[in-house]
């Protein structure tokens, strides 16, 4: 019971970063019907900009945050622009494949840069953990975990609180009629894939000073994205949210129980069990025939 | 000009060890085409039906393993206490099984491939293959894991009067792969035009229309799906008696990565396509080796994708089609044309 | 006269929306049967559950005795019964001879060895199946445009692909929708007399159509649905004169003013 108990609360830190992820490709499959194959980069590319700015720059660990943050933003607004803004009449595997060559771009580009050995990012939080009863975490895990719940009721706001989501709502539901009624569509896609970015190097700017930061470190969290969005529902932020809570419970319980090599399995596995229940996905559209 | 070029490339492949004797090239060679027999199997799935499988190197690896352990042997447990002791024996044996599996596991991919469409195929394609290299990581007693399987033996060929002779050098082993690439594209060549071919372009240009006219979606995704995964994992098997070890990084996205640039910067849907872009990105490492790093190269990769994709998004073959084409109307003009100006 | 297709007390839902109520009626052997009614009166919808595109939520389908409530699209194909398309008729990226060709599909050689191989049977089999495409193509009088890709040919004659397609089939029974939608009055002309040779060959058919002078023309009986249901079912005269039918295209105060026209149609 009490090594369960410690999976749970392994699992709920862990799943706040998960939900972080799934929910920035929720946005961007959801609203702009993109396979976004950046996703992991993007990741791996918050994990270094938050290693650039508390190692090279020297800022304090809790400025570097938020510069890791707007440097996703940042990048997510030049992929847009540059590479998917052209292809906006293109079909899904034409931009799917264009993202899968731009995820290479910055991947081989970090590796290239950072070389493939792992760097650690410092952080200020004391090495003891808390301990509580039979449960123990590290601060620094701790205060990730707030962190990523902070970022996602932030984006909660964004979506339902201010006129920049009540326009990429109504984008997600037809695009078409938001442009009618005037929705500057092209921005809210450039805003939509900057945040679902900027939360993708949330995230890894996070779980970067936990683990270590390499530049592959991306690949698997892009695969669990996906599984988190399928869990979730296309376009569902709340059902990202769970999915990210779920995948991370049924990580830790896999690795606790079965395995801890097939940890990553679980993932996969997932999405392969949903979509064989639900063949569609959760939330499919239907197809006029004729 | 494009229904020339296969016959063509494979006479001046032939002919090509009597001039070139350096080995790192024949090697680059050798590994091109084991490739782009992968990139034209994939073309059967992705460019001829349309489904964007990007699971492919799952079969290319599974052949590789299945190939590898067929020659080498194994000694696994299984639950209940059952143990399964293979003494090992000759990789042509191993060519064989790993066609087998790898059209098994092709012809399930094949069924799900009727019920899972769109970027959801795509993502399940991925995960299979992913789990698949997980499961090579972790059987250790089967795998070796990342230890790697070793001193895979070369693939042997049963000669008359000879017995079964082993391919150790690199020109045997060249045209052991141009014979296998040669064969597979003769079989897709085949498919593709035949009545199966048709109703895969059927169903790719118009699903509904093809299921009015009495095609079977499923039967005809899954035939290509086996054929297509067969092939790649006959490839697998080859590039496991040639470069003789294996670890599970065999799997890797990347490779996948390497064969879709292939297929679809040669154009997707051709015959030539997966030629040209195989042999373009297979010897383009190459080319880039004296001039920067493996990572450099990747970034080279990664921009030509995205090139290509903007400037042909059909790929080098139909570009190349459609300006031959537009030639010879501008040599010979259009009568209808013509009367059509005047008023 | 027996009954080749049999619409049963057909019902269609979609969540909350009835497409379809209670649709009863038979088309006879060998008959031009139209299905009239004005748009979003539930004949498309009526196509897709008869080809099992869709699956009705209550009654069912018979085709020449058979219930085809468990039959997938390409298996109703098989068993003789061949659709047109209202909107994408034809295999855009192929020649139109090709594109006869995928609608001879099921009479090209089966069997793998035989497509792995160029044996005598197949080849048999493929020379006797482009024979068969030129003579289709040559009966729709596109015989000129053979070669040329489908999808560059003009919409009235990217109709006749479509026509040309489910002939190929070889079926019992044809459904037209809309077939001379963007026809002109010559390509029309031309396209009734195709469909009554077909007919005169043993072929039933069934067609939905908006040209009312060509549904006129070319009907043996016809049925006419509104908002899901079936208000009216007639030779061409009657439906003429039929009060509820004027009244579904025209609207009631506009009907006894319109009644006259529609007659002289």
């Amino acid at each position: 019971m009490d090594q369960f108990l410690q999976h749970l609360v392994n699992a709920s830190v862990l799943g706040g970063t998960y939900a972080l992820l799934g929910i920035g490709l929720t946005l961007i499959f959801g609203i702009m019907n993109v396979v976004n194959f950046t996703h992991g980069a993007i990741y791996t590319f918050g994990a270094y900009a938050m290693y650039l700015a508390a190692v090279a720059l020297g800022l304090n660990f809790f400025v570097a945050l938020p510069v890791a943050l707007v440097a996703g933003l940042a990048m997510g607004a030049l992929i847009e622009f540059a590479l998917l803004r052209p292809l906006r009449r293109s079909d899904i595997d034409t931009t799917m494949l264009v993202m899968i060559g731009a995820g290479i771009i910055l991947q081989s580009g970090t590796l290239w840069i950072f070389g493939g050995v792992a760097k650690a990012v410092p952080t200020p939080f004391p090495d003891a953990p808390l301990v509580i009863g039979p449960v123990s975490v590290s601060y620094v895990r701790l205060f990730v975990f707030c962190a990523a719940l902070a970022l996602i009721a932030l984006t909660y706001f964004t979506i339902n609180g201010t006129r920049l989501g009540r326009a990429m709502r109504a984008t997600f539901q037809d695009h078409d009629t938001a442009a009618l009624m005037g929705v500057n569509v092209s921005l809210i896609y450039t805003a939509t894939f900057a945040i679902g970015s900027a939360l993708a190097a949330a995230a890894g700017a996070l779980l970067g000073p936990v683990y270590v930061v390499f530049p592959q470190m991306g690949d698997l969290a892009a695969v669990k994205a996906f599984a988190i969005v399928i869990l979730g529902g296309l376009g569902s932020i709340s059902g990202a949210t769970i999915g990210g809570f779920i995948l991370a419970f049924a990580e830790e319980i896999g690795a606790g129980y079965i395995s801890s090599g097939y940890r990553d399995a679980m993932g996969f596995l997932i999405i392969i069990a949903v979509l064989l229940v639900k063949p569609t996905g959760l939330f499919a559209r239907a197809e006029r025939i004729g | 000009m494009t229904r020339l070029l296969a016959p063509t490339l494979l006479v001046v492949l032939a002919a090509l060890p009597l001039v070139l004797k350096d080995p790192y090239l024949v090697n680059a060679l050798i590994i091109t085409g084991i490739f782009t027999i992968c990139a034209m199997s994939l073309n059967l799935l992705l460019g001829f039906t349309g489904q964007l499988s990007l699971g492919h190197v799952a079969f290319f690896g599974i052949g590789a393993y299945v190939s590898a352990l067929t020659a080498l042997g194994f000694d696994v447990g299984l639950p209940f206490g059952l143990r399964v002791t293979y003494e090992g024996g000759s990789p042509l044996v191993g060519f064989g099984l790993a066609i087998v599996v790898t059209g098994l596991a092709g012809y399930l991919i094949g069924r799900l491939s009727f019920r899972v469409r769109g970027a959801y195929f795509v993502i399940v394609t991925i995960s299979f293959a992913e789990v698949v290299r997980l499961v090579a990581l972790n059987w250790v007693e089967l795998t070796q894991g990342p230890l790697a399987l070793t001193s895979i033996p070369n693939m042997t060929l049963p000669l008359p009067g000879l017995g079964e002779v082993a391919l150790r050098t690199k020109i045997q082993n060249y045209y052991l792969v141009l014979a296998v690439a040669t064969l597979s594209y003769l079989v897709i060549a085949r498919l593709v035009g035949s009545r199966l071919g048709r109703a895969m372009r059927g169903l790719k240009e118009n699903e509904s229309l093809a299921l009015s006219l009495g095609i079977n979606a499923t039967r005809t995704l899954t035939i290509a799906a086996t054929v297509s995964a067969a092939m790649a994992g006959a490839a697998g098997s080859l590039y496991a008696h040639y470069i003789r070890i294996i670890d599970p990084d065999v799997f890797l996205f990347s490779y996948t990565v390497t064969m879709v640039i292939m297929v679809v910067a040669g154009g997707k849907g051709t015959l030539a396509g997966p030629l040209v872009g195989g042999l373009l990105f297979g010897l383009l490492p190459v080319a880039l080796r004296p001039v920067m790093a493996p990572e450099a190269q990747w970034i080279v990769y990664g921009a030509i994708l995205i090139a290509i994709l903007f400037v042909m998004p059909k790929g080098i073959v139909p570009a190349l089609e459609a300006l031959t084409r537009r030639r010879v109307a501008r040599a010979e003009p259009n009568p209808a044309l013509e009367a059509g100006a005047q008023p | 006269m027996t009954a080749i297709l049999s619409v049963e007390h057909v019902g269609m839902r979609f969540g909350g929306l009835t497409a379809i109520s209670d649709l009863h009626f038979h088309v006879r052997e060998g008959e031009i049967l139209s299905l009239i009614g004005p748009n979003g009166a539930g004949k498309t919808t009526a196509f897709n559950i008869m080809t099992g595109f869709l699956k009705p939520t209550q009654g069912r389908v018979v085709f020449r005795g058979r219930d085809l409530a468990q039959t997938r699209p390409n298996e109703i194909a098989r068993l003789g019964l061949a659709r047109t398309f209202q909107r994408t008729s034809v295999f855009a990226d192929d020649t139109v001879r090709d594109n006869v060709l995928i609608g001879l599909h099921r009479f090209a050689c089966p069997d793998f060895m035989d497509r792995l191989l160029p044996t005598p049977r197949a080849r048999a089999a493929e020379k006797a199946a482009r024979a068969r495409a030129d003579e289709i193509i040559d009966l729709v009088g596109l015989a000129q445009r053979a070669e040329e890709k489908a999808g560059a040919l003009s919409y009235g004659e990217q109709r006749l692909i479509g026509f040309a397609l489910a002939l190929a089939t070889a079926p019992r029974m044809l459904l037209l929708d809309e077939p001379v939608s963007g026809m002109n009055a010559s390509e029309t002309q031309g396209f009734v007399r195709l469909v009554r040779k077909v007919r005169d060959e043993g072929v039933s058919i069934l067609l939905v159509e908006h040209d009312m002078p060509m549904v006129m023309e070319v009907s043996d009986r016809i049925v006419c649905l509104n908002y899901g249901r079936l208000i009216a079912e007639g030779s061409p005269a009657e439906i003429r004169s039929d009060p509820a039918v004027i009244e579904a295209y025209l609207g009631k105060s506009a009907a006894r003013l319109e009644h006259k026209e529609m007659a002289d149609a």
